[in-house]
């Protein structure tokens, strides 16, 4: 399928906001869900975008950036793979290949994003200097400018397939055997378990563990929702959280122990 | 001096919130978030400081290192607004004392970000979002966009609105335990819903492959040929089934099947663990990433998966 001008324009600003958003980490306009619908809308494909959206999303639930680490970055899979959906005219028939796109994007990605994190490194130099002259609008300039640079890491890639062109990306597609694209969907099923297995080694201790097993065992039960799921985590978080300090009282834990908020306003 | 004193309105306040969404859009890998926070806080420096040393010297002081949880970052911000009134006003607060409840709040506060905003919220919300917009509809997005960004704008303002109020009373307060317990309680949380992702989101699948393949007894099964024609048939079929028969003569047994006998998501479980066991053993997480897809298409040609 091929797009008119307006078209194109609008996809490359849905792509400058996801790359924003891939820094930002507020308002999620990068998350699959999201990103691959506002393409599917501008384009006028929405129904197989959104399944893209939703797939990826799958995909990409525990992909998060703690710390300094840096994530997968779901912002360039999901506009690069929604885009290539688009223009290879296939519909939903496209989506399950569009994945098998979208995960080594997501790897690239990282690539782009680490230069633009240390290209960051020099604004903050610039605005040091600002700082000495008590200029709080080159500070504002400076972070916009940083902001701008995180939105063209994913602007400039789409823009660039937009440039390549349908034709060239559907030949792409069809190359692709069929091995292939299934094999990549049953490795993307498993991948998830990398962003969860980071989770886990960082909360994982001796006393977490058996929270752990409880949350296996519930699972299975598959009428439990994840919501009515998370209501029994809060609860049993209550509940240890209520139990350990009764425990505590009885090694004569000083003043700490029954009642902290009680305390401070005591020491007021 | 004492009723000439500088402060902050709400809606100097409302400004700050605004500019936290953009907390992050400088972040570097020398002081992270560091440019943010000062373009965060930059309509309180400006009401409260108006000779361009002061304005200097506050700008320097919020371009040191920081680095949290973006949204756990507001409570901190709404205690730094409260710590630079006082300051404006006269009080002895040097920039050891606001750097210090700075990095004091950022370490533990985002203990309690990761795990509720990343690894329990999120997955929430995007799951259930995902299940809808895998069907087609569009309020999978709509719902994942309007239910995440109520609750973090909500949470944003009311943390930065607590923090301002607390003041400098806020480093006892998080001393005093009740910090300590929000992080344990939301790693809790994160421990009891981990597995659970685990066990419904990552899927291995061993169907491809057949155990045992059983000829049925005749009457446990549909008997297609002896079926009246036409909707009738139909009909009886699927009263049959209703009733508990099989639709084929064979009765096939996957490897999956077998599993799913035994332990549902054990194989879920299993990569899992192996992830976490070459992470510890400091393998890059991409090469783990390409290893899993490499593994998926190699199992997937030999029939397995």
């Amino acid at each position: 399928m091929n797009l008119n001008a307006i078209q194109m324009i609008l996809v490359v600003i849905v792509a400058f906001l996801a790359g924003m958003e891939g820094i930002l980490d507020e308002f999620h306009f990068h998350q699959p869900v999201v990103a691959c619908t506002l393409i599917g809308l501008v384009t006028g494909q929405l129904v197989p975008c959104i399944i893209l959206g939703g797939s990826l999303q799958m995909i990409a639930l525990g992909w998060s950036n703690v710390g300094a680490a840096v994530a997968p970055d779901a912002a360039l899979a999901a506009i690069a793979s929604a885009i290539i959906l688009v223009l290879g005219g296939q519909g939903r028939a496209g989506v399950s290949s569009a994945i098998a796109i979208a995960v080594p994007l997501a790897v690239a990605g990282l690539l782009l994003t680490i230069i633009a994190r240390t290209l960051a490194t020099l604004i903050a130099h610039v605005m040091d200097r600002a700082a000495e002259e008590g200029s709080f609008a080159k500070i504002d300039l400076w972070q916009i400018i940083a902001i701008c640079m995180q939105g063209l890491r994913i602007a400039i890639p789409a823009a660039l397939i937009l440039a390549v062109g349908a034709a060239p990306v559907r030949s792409m597609l069809n190359a692709m055997p069929a091995w292939l694209t299934d094999g990549l969907s049953i490795g993307g099923g498993m991948v998830v378990a990398v962003g969860y297995a980071m989770v886990i080694n960082m909360m994982a201790s001796r006393e977490m563990w058996p929270f752990f097993a409880l949350g296996f065992v519930l699972a299975a039960v598959s009428e439990i929702t994840l919501i009515g799921l998370g209501a029994i985590g809060v609860a049993m978080a209550l509940i240890y959280l209520n139990l350990s300090k009764m425990g505590g009282s009885g090694n004569g834990g000083g003043s700490n122990t029954g009642d902290p908020v009680g305390d401070i306003i005591d020491k007021y | 001096m004492a009723d000439n004193k500088v402060q902050l309105t709400k809606n100097d306040r409302i400004k700050v919130w605004v500019r936290s969404n953009f907390l992050q859009g400088s972040w570097n890998y020398e002081r992270m978030q560091n440019g943010g926070w000062a373009f965060t806080l930059i309509p309180v420096l400006k009401k409260l400081y108006t000779t361009k040393e002061d304005r200097a010297a506050a700008l320097k002081r919020h371009l040191e290192f920081f680095n949290t949880h973006p949204y756990v970052a507001s409570p901190i911000l709404g205690v730094t607004m409260a710590l630079e009134e006082e300051r404006a006003n006269g009080a002895p607060i040097d920039d050891v004392t606001i750097q210090g409840v700075k990095v004091g709040m950022m370490g533990p506060l985002a203990g309690v970000g990761d795990p509720v905003f990343w690894f329990t919220l999120k997955p929430i919300i995007g799951a259930l979002a995902a299940s809808l917009a895998l069907s087609g509809s569009i309020m999978g997005p709509i719902l994942y966009f309007v239910v995440w960004n109520a609750i973090r704008l909500g949470f944003m303002w009311y943390t930065q609105e607590f923090g301002y109020k607390a003041g400098s009373k806020i480093t006892e307060d998080l001393s005093g335990g009740i910090l300590q317990d929000i992080t344990k309680g939301a790693s809790i949380l994160g421990m009891f819903i981990l597995p659970a992702l685990i066990e419904r989101w990552v899927t291995v699948d061993f169907s491809p492959v057949k155990v045992s393949t059983i000829k049925q007894a005749s009457g446990a099964y549909i008997d297609w040929d002896k079926l009246p024609k036409g909707a009738a048939g139909v009909k009886e079929a699927l009263v049959q089934q209703k009733a508990g028969l099989s639709l084929d003569k064979y009765k096939v047994t996957t490897l999956q099947d077998n599993l799913n006998q035994l332990i549902p998501g054990l194989a879920a479980l299993i990569i899992t663990f192996l992830c976490m066991w070459l992470l510890k053993k400091k393998v890059s997480p991409i090469i783990i990433i390409f290893g899993l897809f490499a593994f998926g298409v190699i199992m997937h040609v030999l029939g397995v998966m």
